[in-house]
């Protein structure tokens, strides 16, 4: 009787093998608990030894690309916040910044100033979840629960900004929707006047550690030629002796006014990639404290605008739009129809935690984009794995994942 | 006359879209305006044809012909230091006239420049492989050929990447619905449980937020719980069973549907 394949119900009888050479097909995931999120792996083993990786993503395929071409653009940006959703601000920013530069349009002061805090406390975010859930893996429960507590710390910052912990949508194109709120300095200074006692206790626990520098130190090595054929970016692509960072080299926002180092080794293993996270944080910090400062002398020099002023594609503020008939009429077409940017195309970059995130948007002076593409990093740091893999061992394979900080949302789209 | 709509384009369009209303463009710069991409652009042209060529938002994009795409970026790469495929994919004109767009983002970290490589193929054209060139292509081009249907001669591996080997149709096409064509709706069922059963299974709830009351299946009937299963017309008896802890909660009176008033009165 042959086998019906597409039934739930199995057949496993008279089984025969086609061939005889002791590879043992593995399948990892989709739902294992270090393939952070829905990463499906087979691996091919000679003993423990992997000599074929295949990675198969899909698993949370959304069709983002798709919806975006059947929504307005502002209906979109929190459709931004399920791609990397560990870090959603990111997404938000980059999305917004596309479609301003597709417009032309200039941001205020004060609201760049809000969205690099925002972008920042991110970054943040994203690498104490990193450092979390990657000791985790590896087996440092200590480690996960304290860094998730400094990032719960961050989480509310970010409520009591936007009111949201996860999706945050905290970013609209042309600026920002509030201001932030009264607590906000104070909160983030006392939690980064803590930070480097934090981060020196992570790695009082992990730099000197037998085990993790085992499973950390040799292994996983990309080689530069090999994390530019994959495109590789971010932390990533530093961690094989590149500094290149978008926010250094291409700088958005008002990053070129803020003074940080951008952290690169040229091992390429794992423990380099978890030296830079650890270093982007102290960075990232650092530039948080620079960005307190200019809140500050917005505030003192009067500039309170927080979204660009341009009827044709951003609604008037919320006074104009209650008192003045024509900001009101703008504001109904602007929501109702939605903002219609000129014919053309861009693609931008910008330096998400993970990498490289562009977005390419298409538009035919419609109010739908005509296509957009999303570029996000976890896609090829999770391509790479097929090369990658091959040569280690099984429990390096838990590892790797962990370093290569891909998260599905944005894998998968 | 009425201006022309494509009729094969199901997306979302706008309802409404003033009949004098001219779209402005996003300004296009000479490529002349700067060095390094005039280097660039006579260094590329030099060896093989370049169609149109301009800067937009401080990137070059450079159209070039469909057979020259792996010429132009080995030499892009070997000589001209851009080391990165960024990402590539395509766009779907077949409404317009029958072509997809091709483009490919290249990347040179050392002269921190960006362009745009672009080509028009006709429906059903394959395109030439970069994938040894870029390893990233590898998966990109298993990408467009999952969502645009367009193959990658050369390719080792030419699956499906994101939708599942058996899937039909091809999503990110203007033509195919952003709900879903036939096969999309039906796809469990039919995988499942066999076309035979599409009747009996009946067609998927997209309302998530849809409540039967009848449905005494799989929902509960806050105050008026009946047995799993059991048939409801409408008129069945109200069941007085209610709950109450022992004593009583502070603060808290016990329920009573019936002796209570119940505000029709939005202004009360």
């Amino acid at each position: 009787m042959a086998q019906v394949t597409n039934r739930l119900t199995p057949f496993f009888e008279n089984i025969t093998f086609d061939r005889d050479d002791n590879e043992l097909v593995l399948n990892f995931g989709p739902q294992h608990p270090s393939s952070h999120g829905q990463l499906r792996l087979m691996l091919h083993l000679q003993q423990e030894q992997i000599v074929k990786a295949h990675p198969d993503v899909g698993y949370l395929h959304r069709g983002m690309e798709k919806m975006a071409e059947n929504m307005i653009y502002n209906e979109f940006m929190p459709t931004t916040d399920r791609m990397d959703y560990i870090a959603s601000s990111s997404n938000n920013y980059g999305f917004a910044l596309s479609v301003e530069k597709l417009i032309g349009l200039e941001v205020p002061r004060r609201a760049k100033v809000i969205r690099m805090m925002l972008l920042e406390i991110n970054r943040l975010m994203s690498h104490l979840f990193w450092l979390a859930t990657t000791a985790l893996d590896i087996g440092a429960m200590t480690v996960f629960l304290y860094a998730f507590r400094e990032r719960e710390y961050l989480m509310d910052i970010i409520e009591g900004y936007c009111g949201a912990r996860l999706t945050h949508a905290a970013i609209r194109i042309g600026g920002v929707p509030l201001d932030i709120q009264d607590s906000f300095i104070h909160q983030l200074r006392v939690f980064l006047n803590k930070l480097p006692e934090n981060i020196k206790d992570y790695e009082d626990l992990l730099d000197t550690n037998r085990i993790w520098l085992m499973r950390m130190e040799d292994v996983g090595v990309v080689s530069k030629e090999l994390a530019l054929s994959w495109g590789c970016t971010g932390p990533m692509l530093r961690a094989s002796g590149f500094a290149w960072d978008i926010r250094k080299e291409e700088p958005y926002e008002l990053y070129d006014e803020v003074e940080f180092n951008v952290p690169y080794s040229d091992k390429g293993d794992n423990f380099a990639r978890y030296k830079i996270y650890m270093q982007e944080m102290r960075e990232s910090a650092k530039i948080l404290y620079q960005t307190i400062d200019m809140y500050q002398e917005c505030v003192k020099n009067n500039e309170t605008e927080l979204m660009a002023h341009a009827p044709k594609y951003i609604s008037a503020p919320k006074l104009d739009i209650m008192t003045q008939n024509y900001s009101l009429m703008q504001h109904f077409v602007l929501v109702t129809q939605g903002m219609r940017p000129p014919v053309g195309e861009v693609y931008v970059a910008t330096e998400s935690p993970k990498g490289e995130l562009g977005f390419f948007i298409n538009s035919q002076g419609g109010p739908y984009p005509y296509r957009l593409k999303l570029r996000a990093p976890s896609f090829w740091h999770t391509g790479i794995l097929s090369d990658l893999l091959p040569g280690h061992y099984i429990p390096d394979v838990v590892s790797i994942i962990g370093t290569t900080n891909i998260v599905f949302g944005e894998v998968d789209r | 006359m009425r201006a022309y709509t494509p009729k094969d384009n199901v997306q979302a369009k706008s309802y409404y879209t003033d009949r004098y209303y001219v779209s402005p463009q996003v300004p296009k710069q000479d490529v002349e305006s700067d060095e390094v991409f005039t280097a660039d652009l006579a260094a590329i042209s030099a060896k093989f044809k370049v169609n149109e060529s301009y800067i937009q938002v401080g990137q070059m994009v450079v159209y070039i012909n469909a057979s020259d795409i792996y010429g132009v970026l080995e030499l892009m790469k070997e000589t001209l230091e851009y080391t990165q495929l960024s990402e590539m994919s395509a766009i779907d004109f077949l409404a317009k006239d029958n072509t997809f767009e091709i483009f490919y983002q290249m990347l040179s970290m050392n002269k921190r420049k960006r362009i745009r490589i672009k080509y028009s193929i006709e429906k059903g054209q394959a395109v030439d492989s970069v994938e040894k060139l870029f390893r990233s292509a590898d998966w990109s081009e298993r990408e467009m050929f999952d969502m645009f249907g367009i193959e990658a001669n050369g390719h080792p591996f030419m699956k499906r990447i994101l939708m599942p080997y058996d899937w039909q149709g091809n999503p990110l096409l203007k033509t195919y619905p952003l709900e879903g064509d036939e096969f999309a709706a039906w796809y469990e069922v039919d995988k499942i449980y066999g076309k035979e059963a599409r009747e009996a299974i009946g067609p998927e709830i997209r309302d998530t937020a849809r409540v039967d009351r009848y449905d005494s299946e799989r929902f509960s009937r806050l105050g008026f719980e009946v047995p799993k299963g059991t048939e409801i017309t409408g008129n069945e008896p109200k069941n007085e069973e209610s709950y109450q802890e022992d004593g009583g909660v502070f603060l808290i009176k016990k329920f009573d549907r019936d002796s209570s008033t119940i505000v029709d009165d939005p202004q009360r």
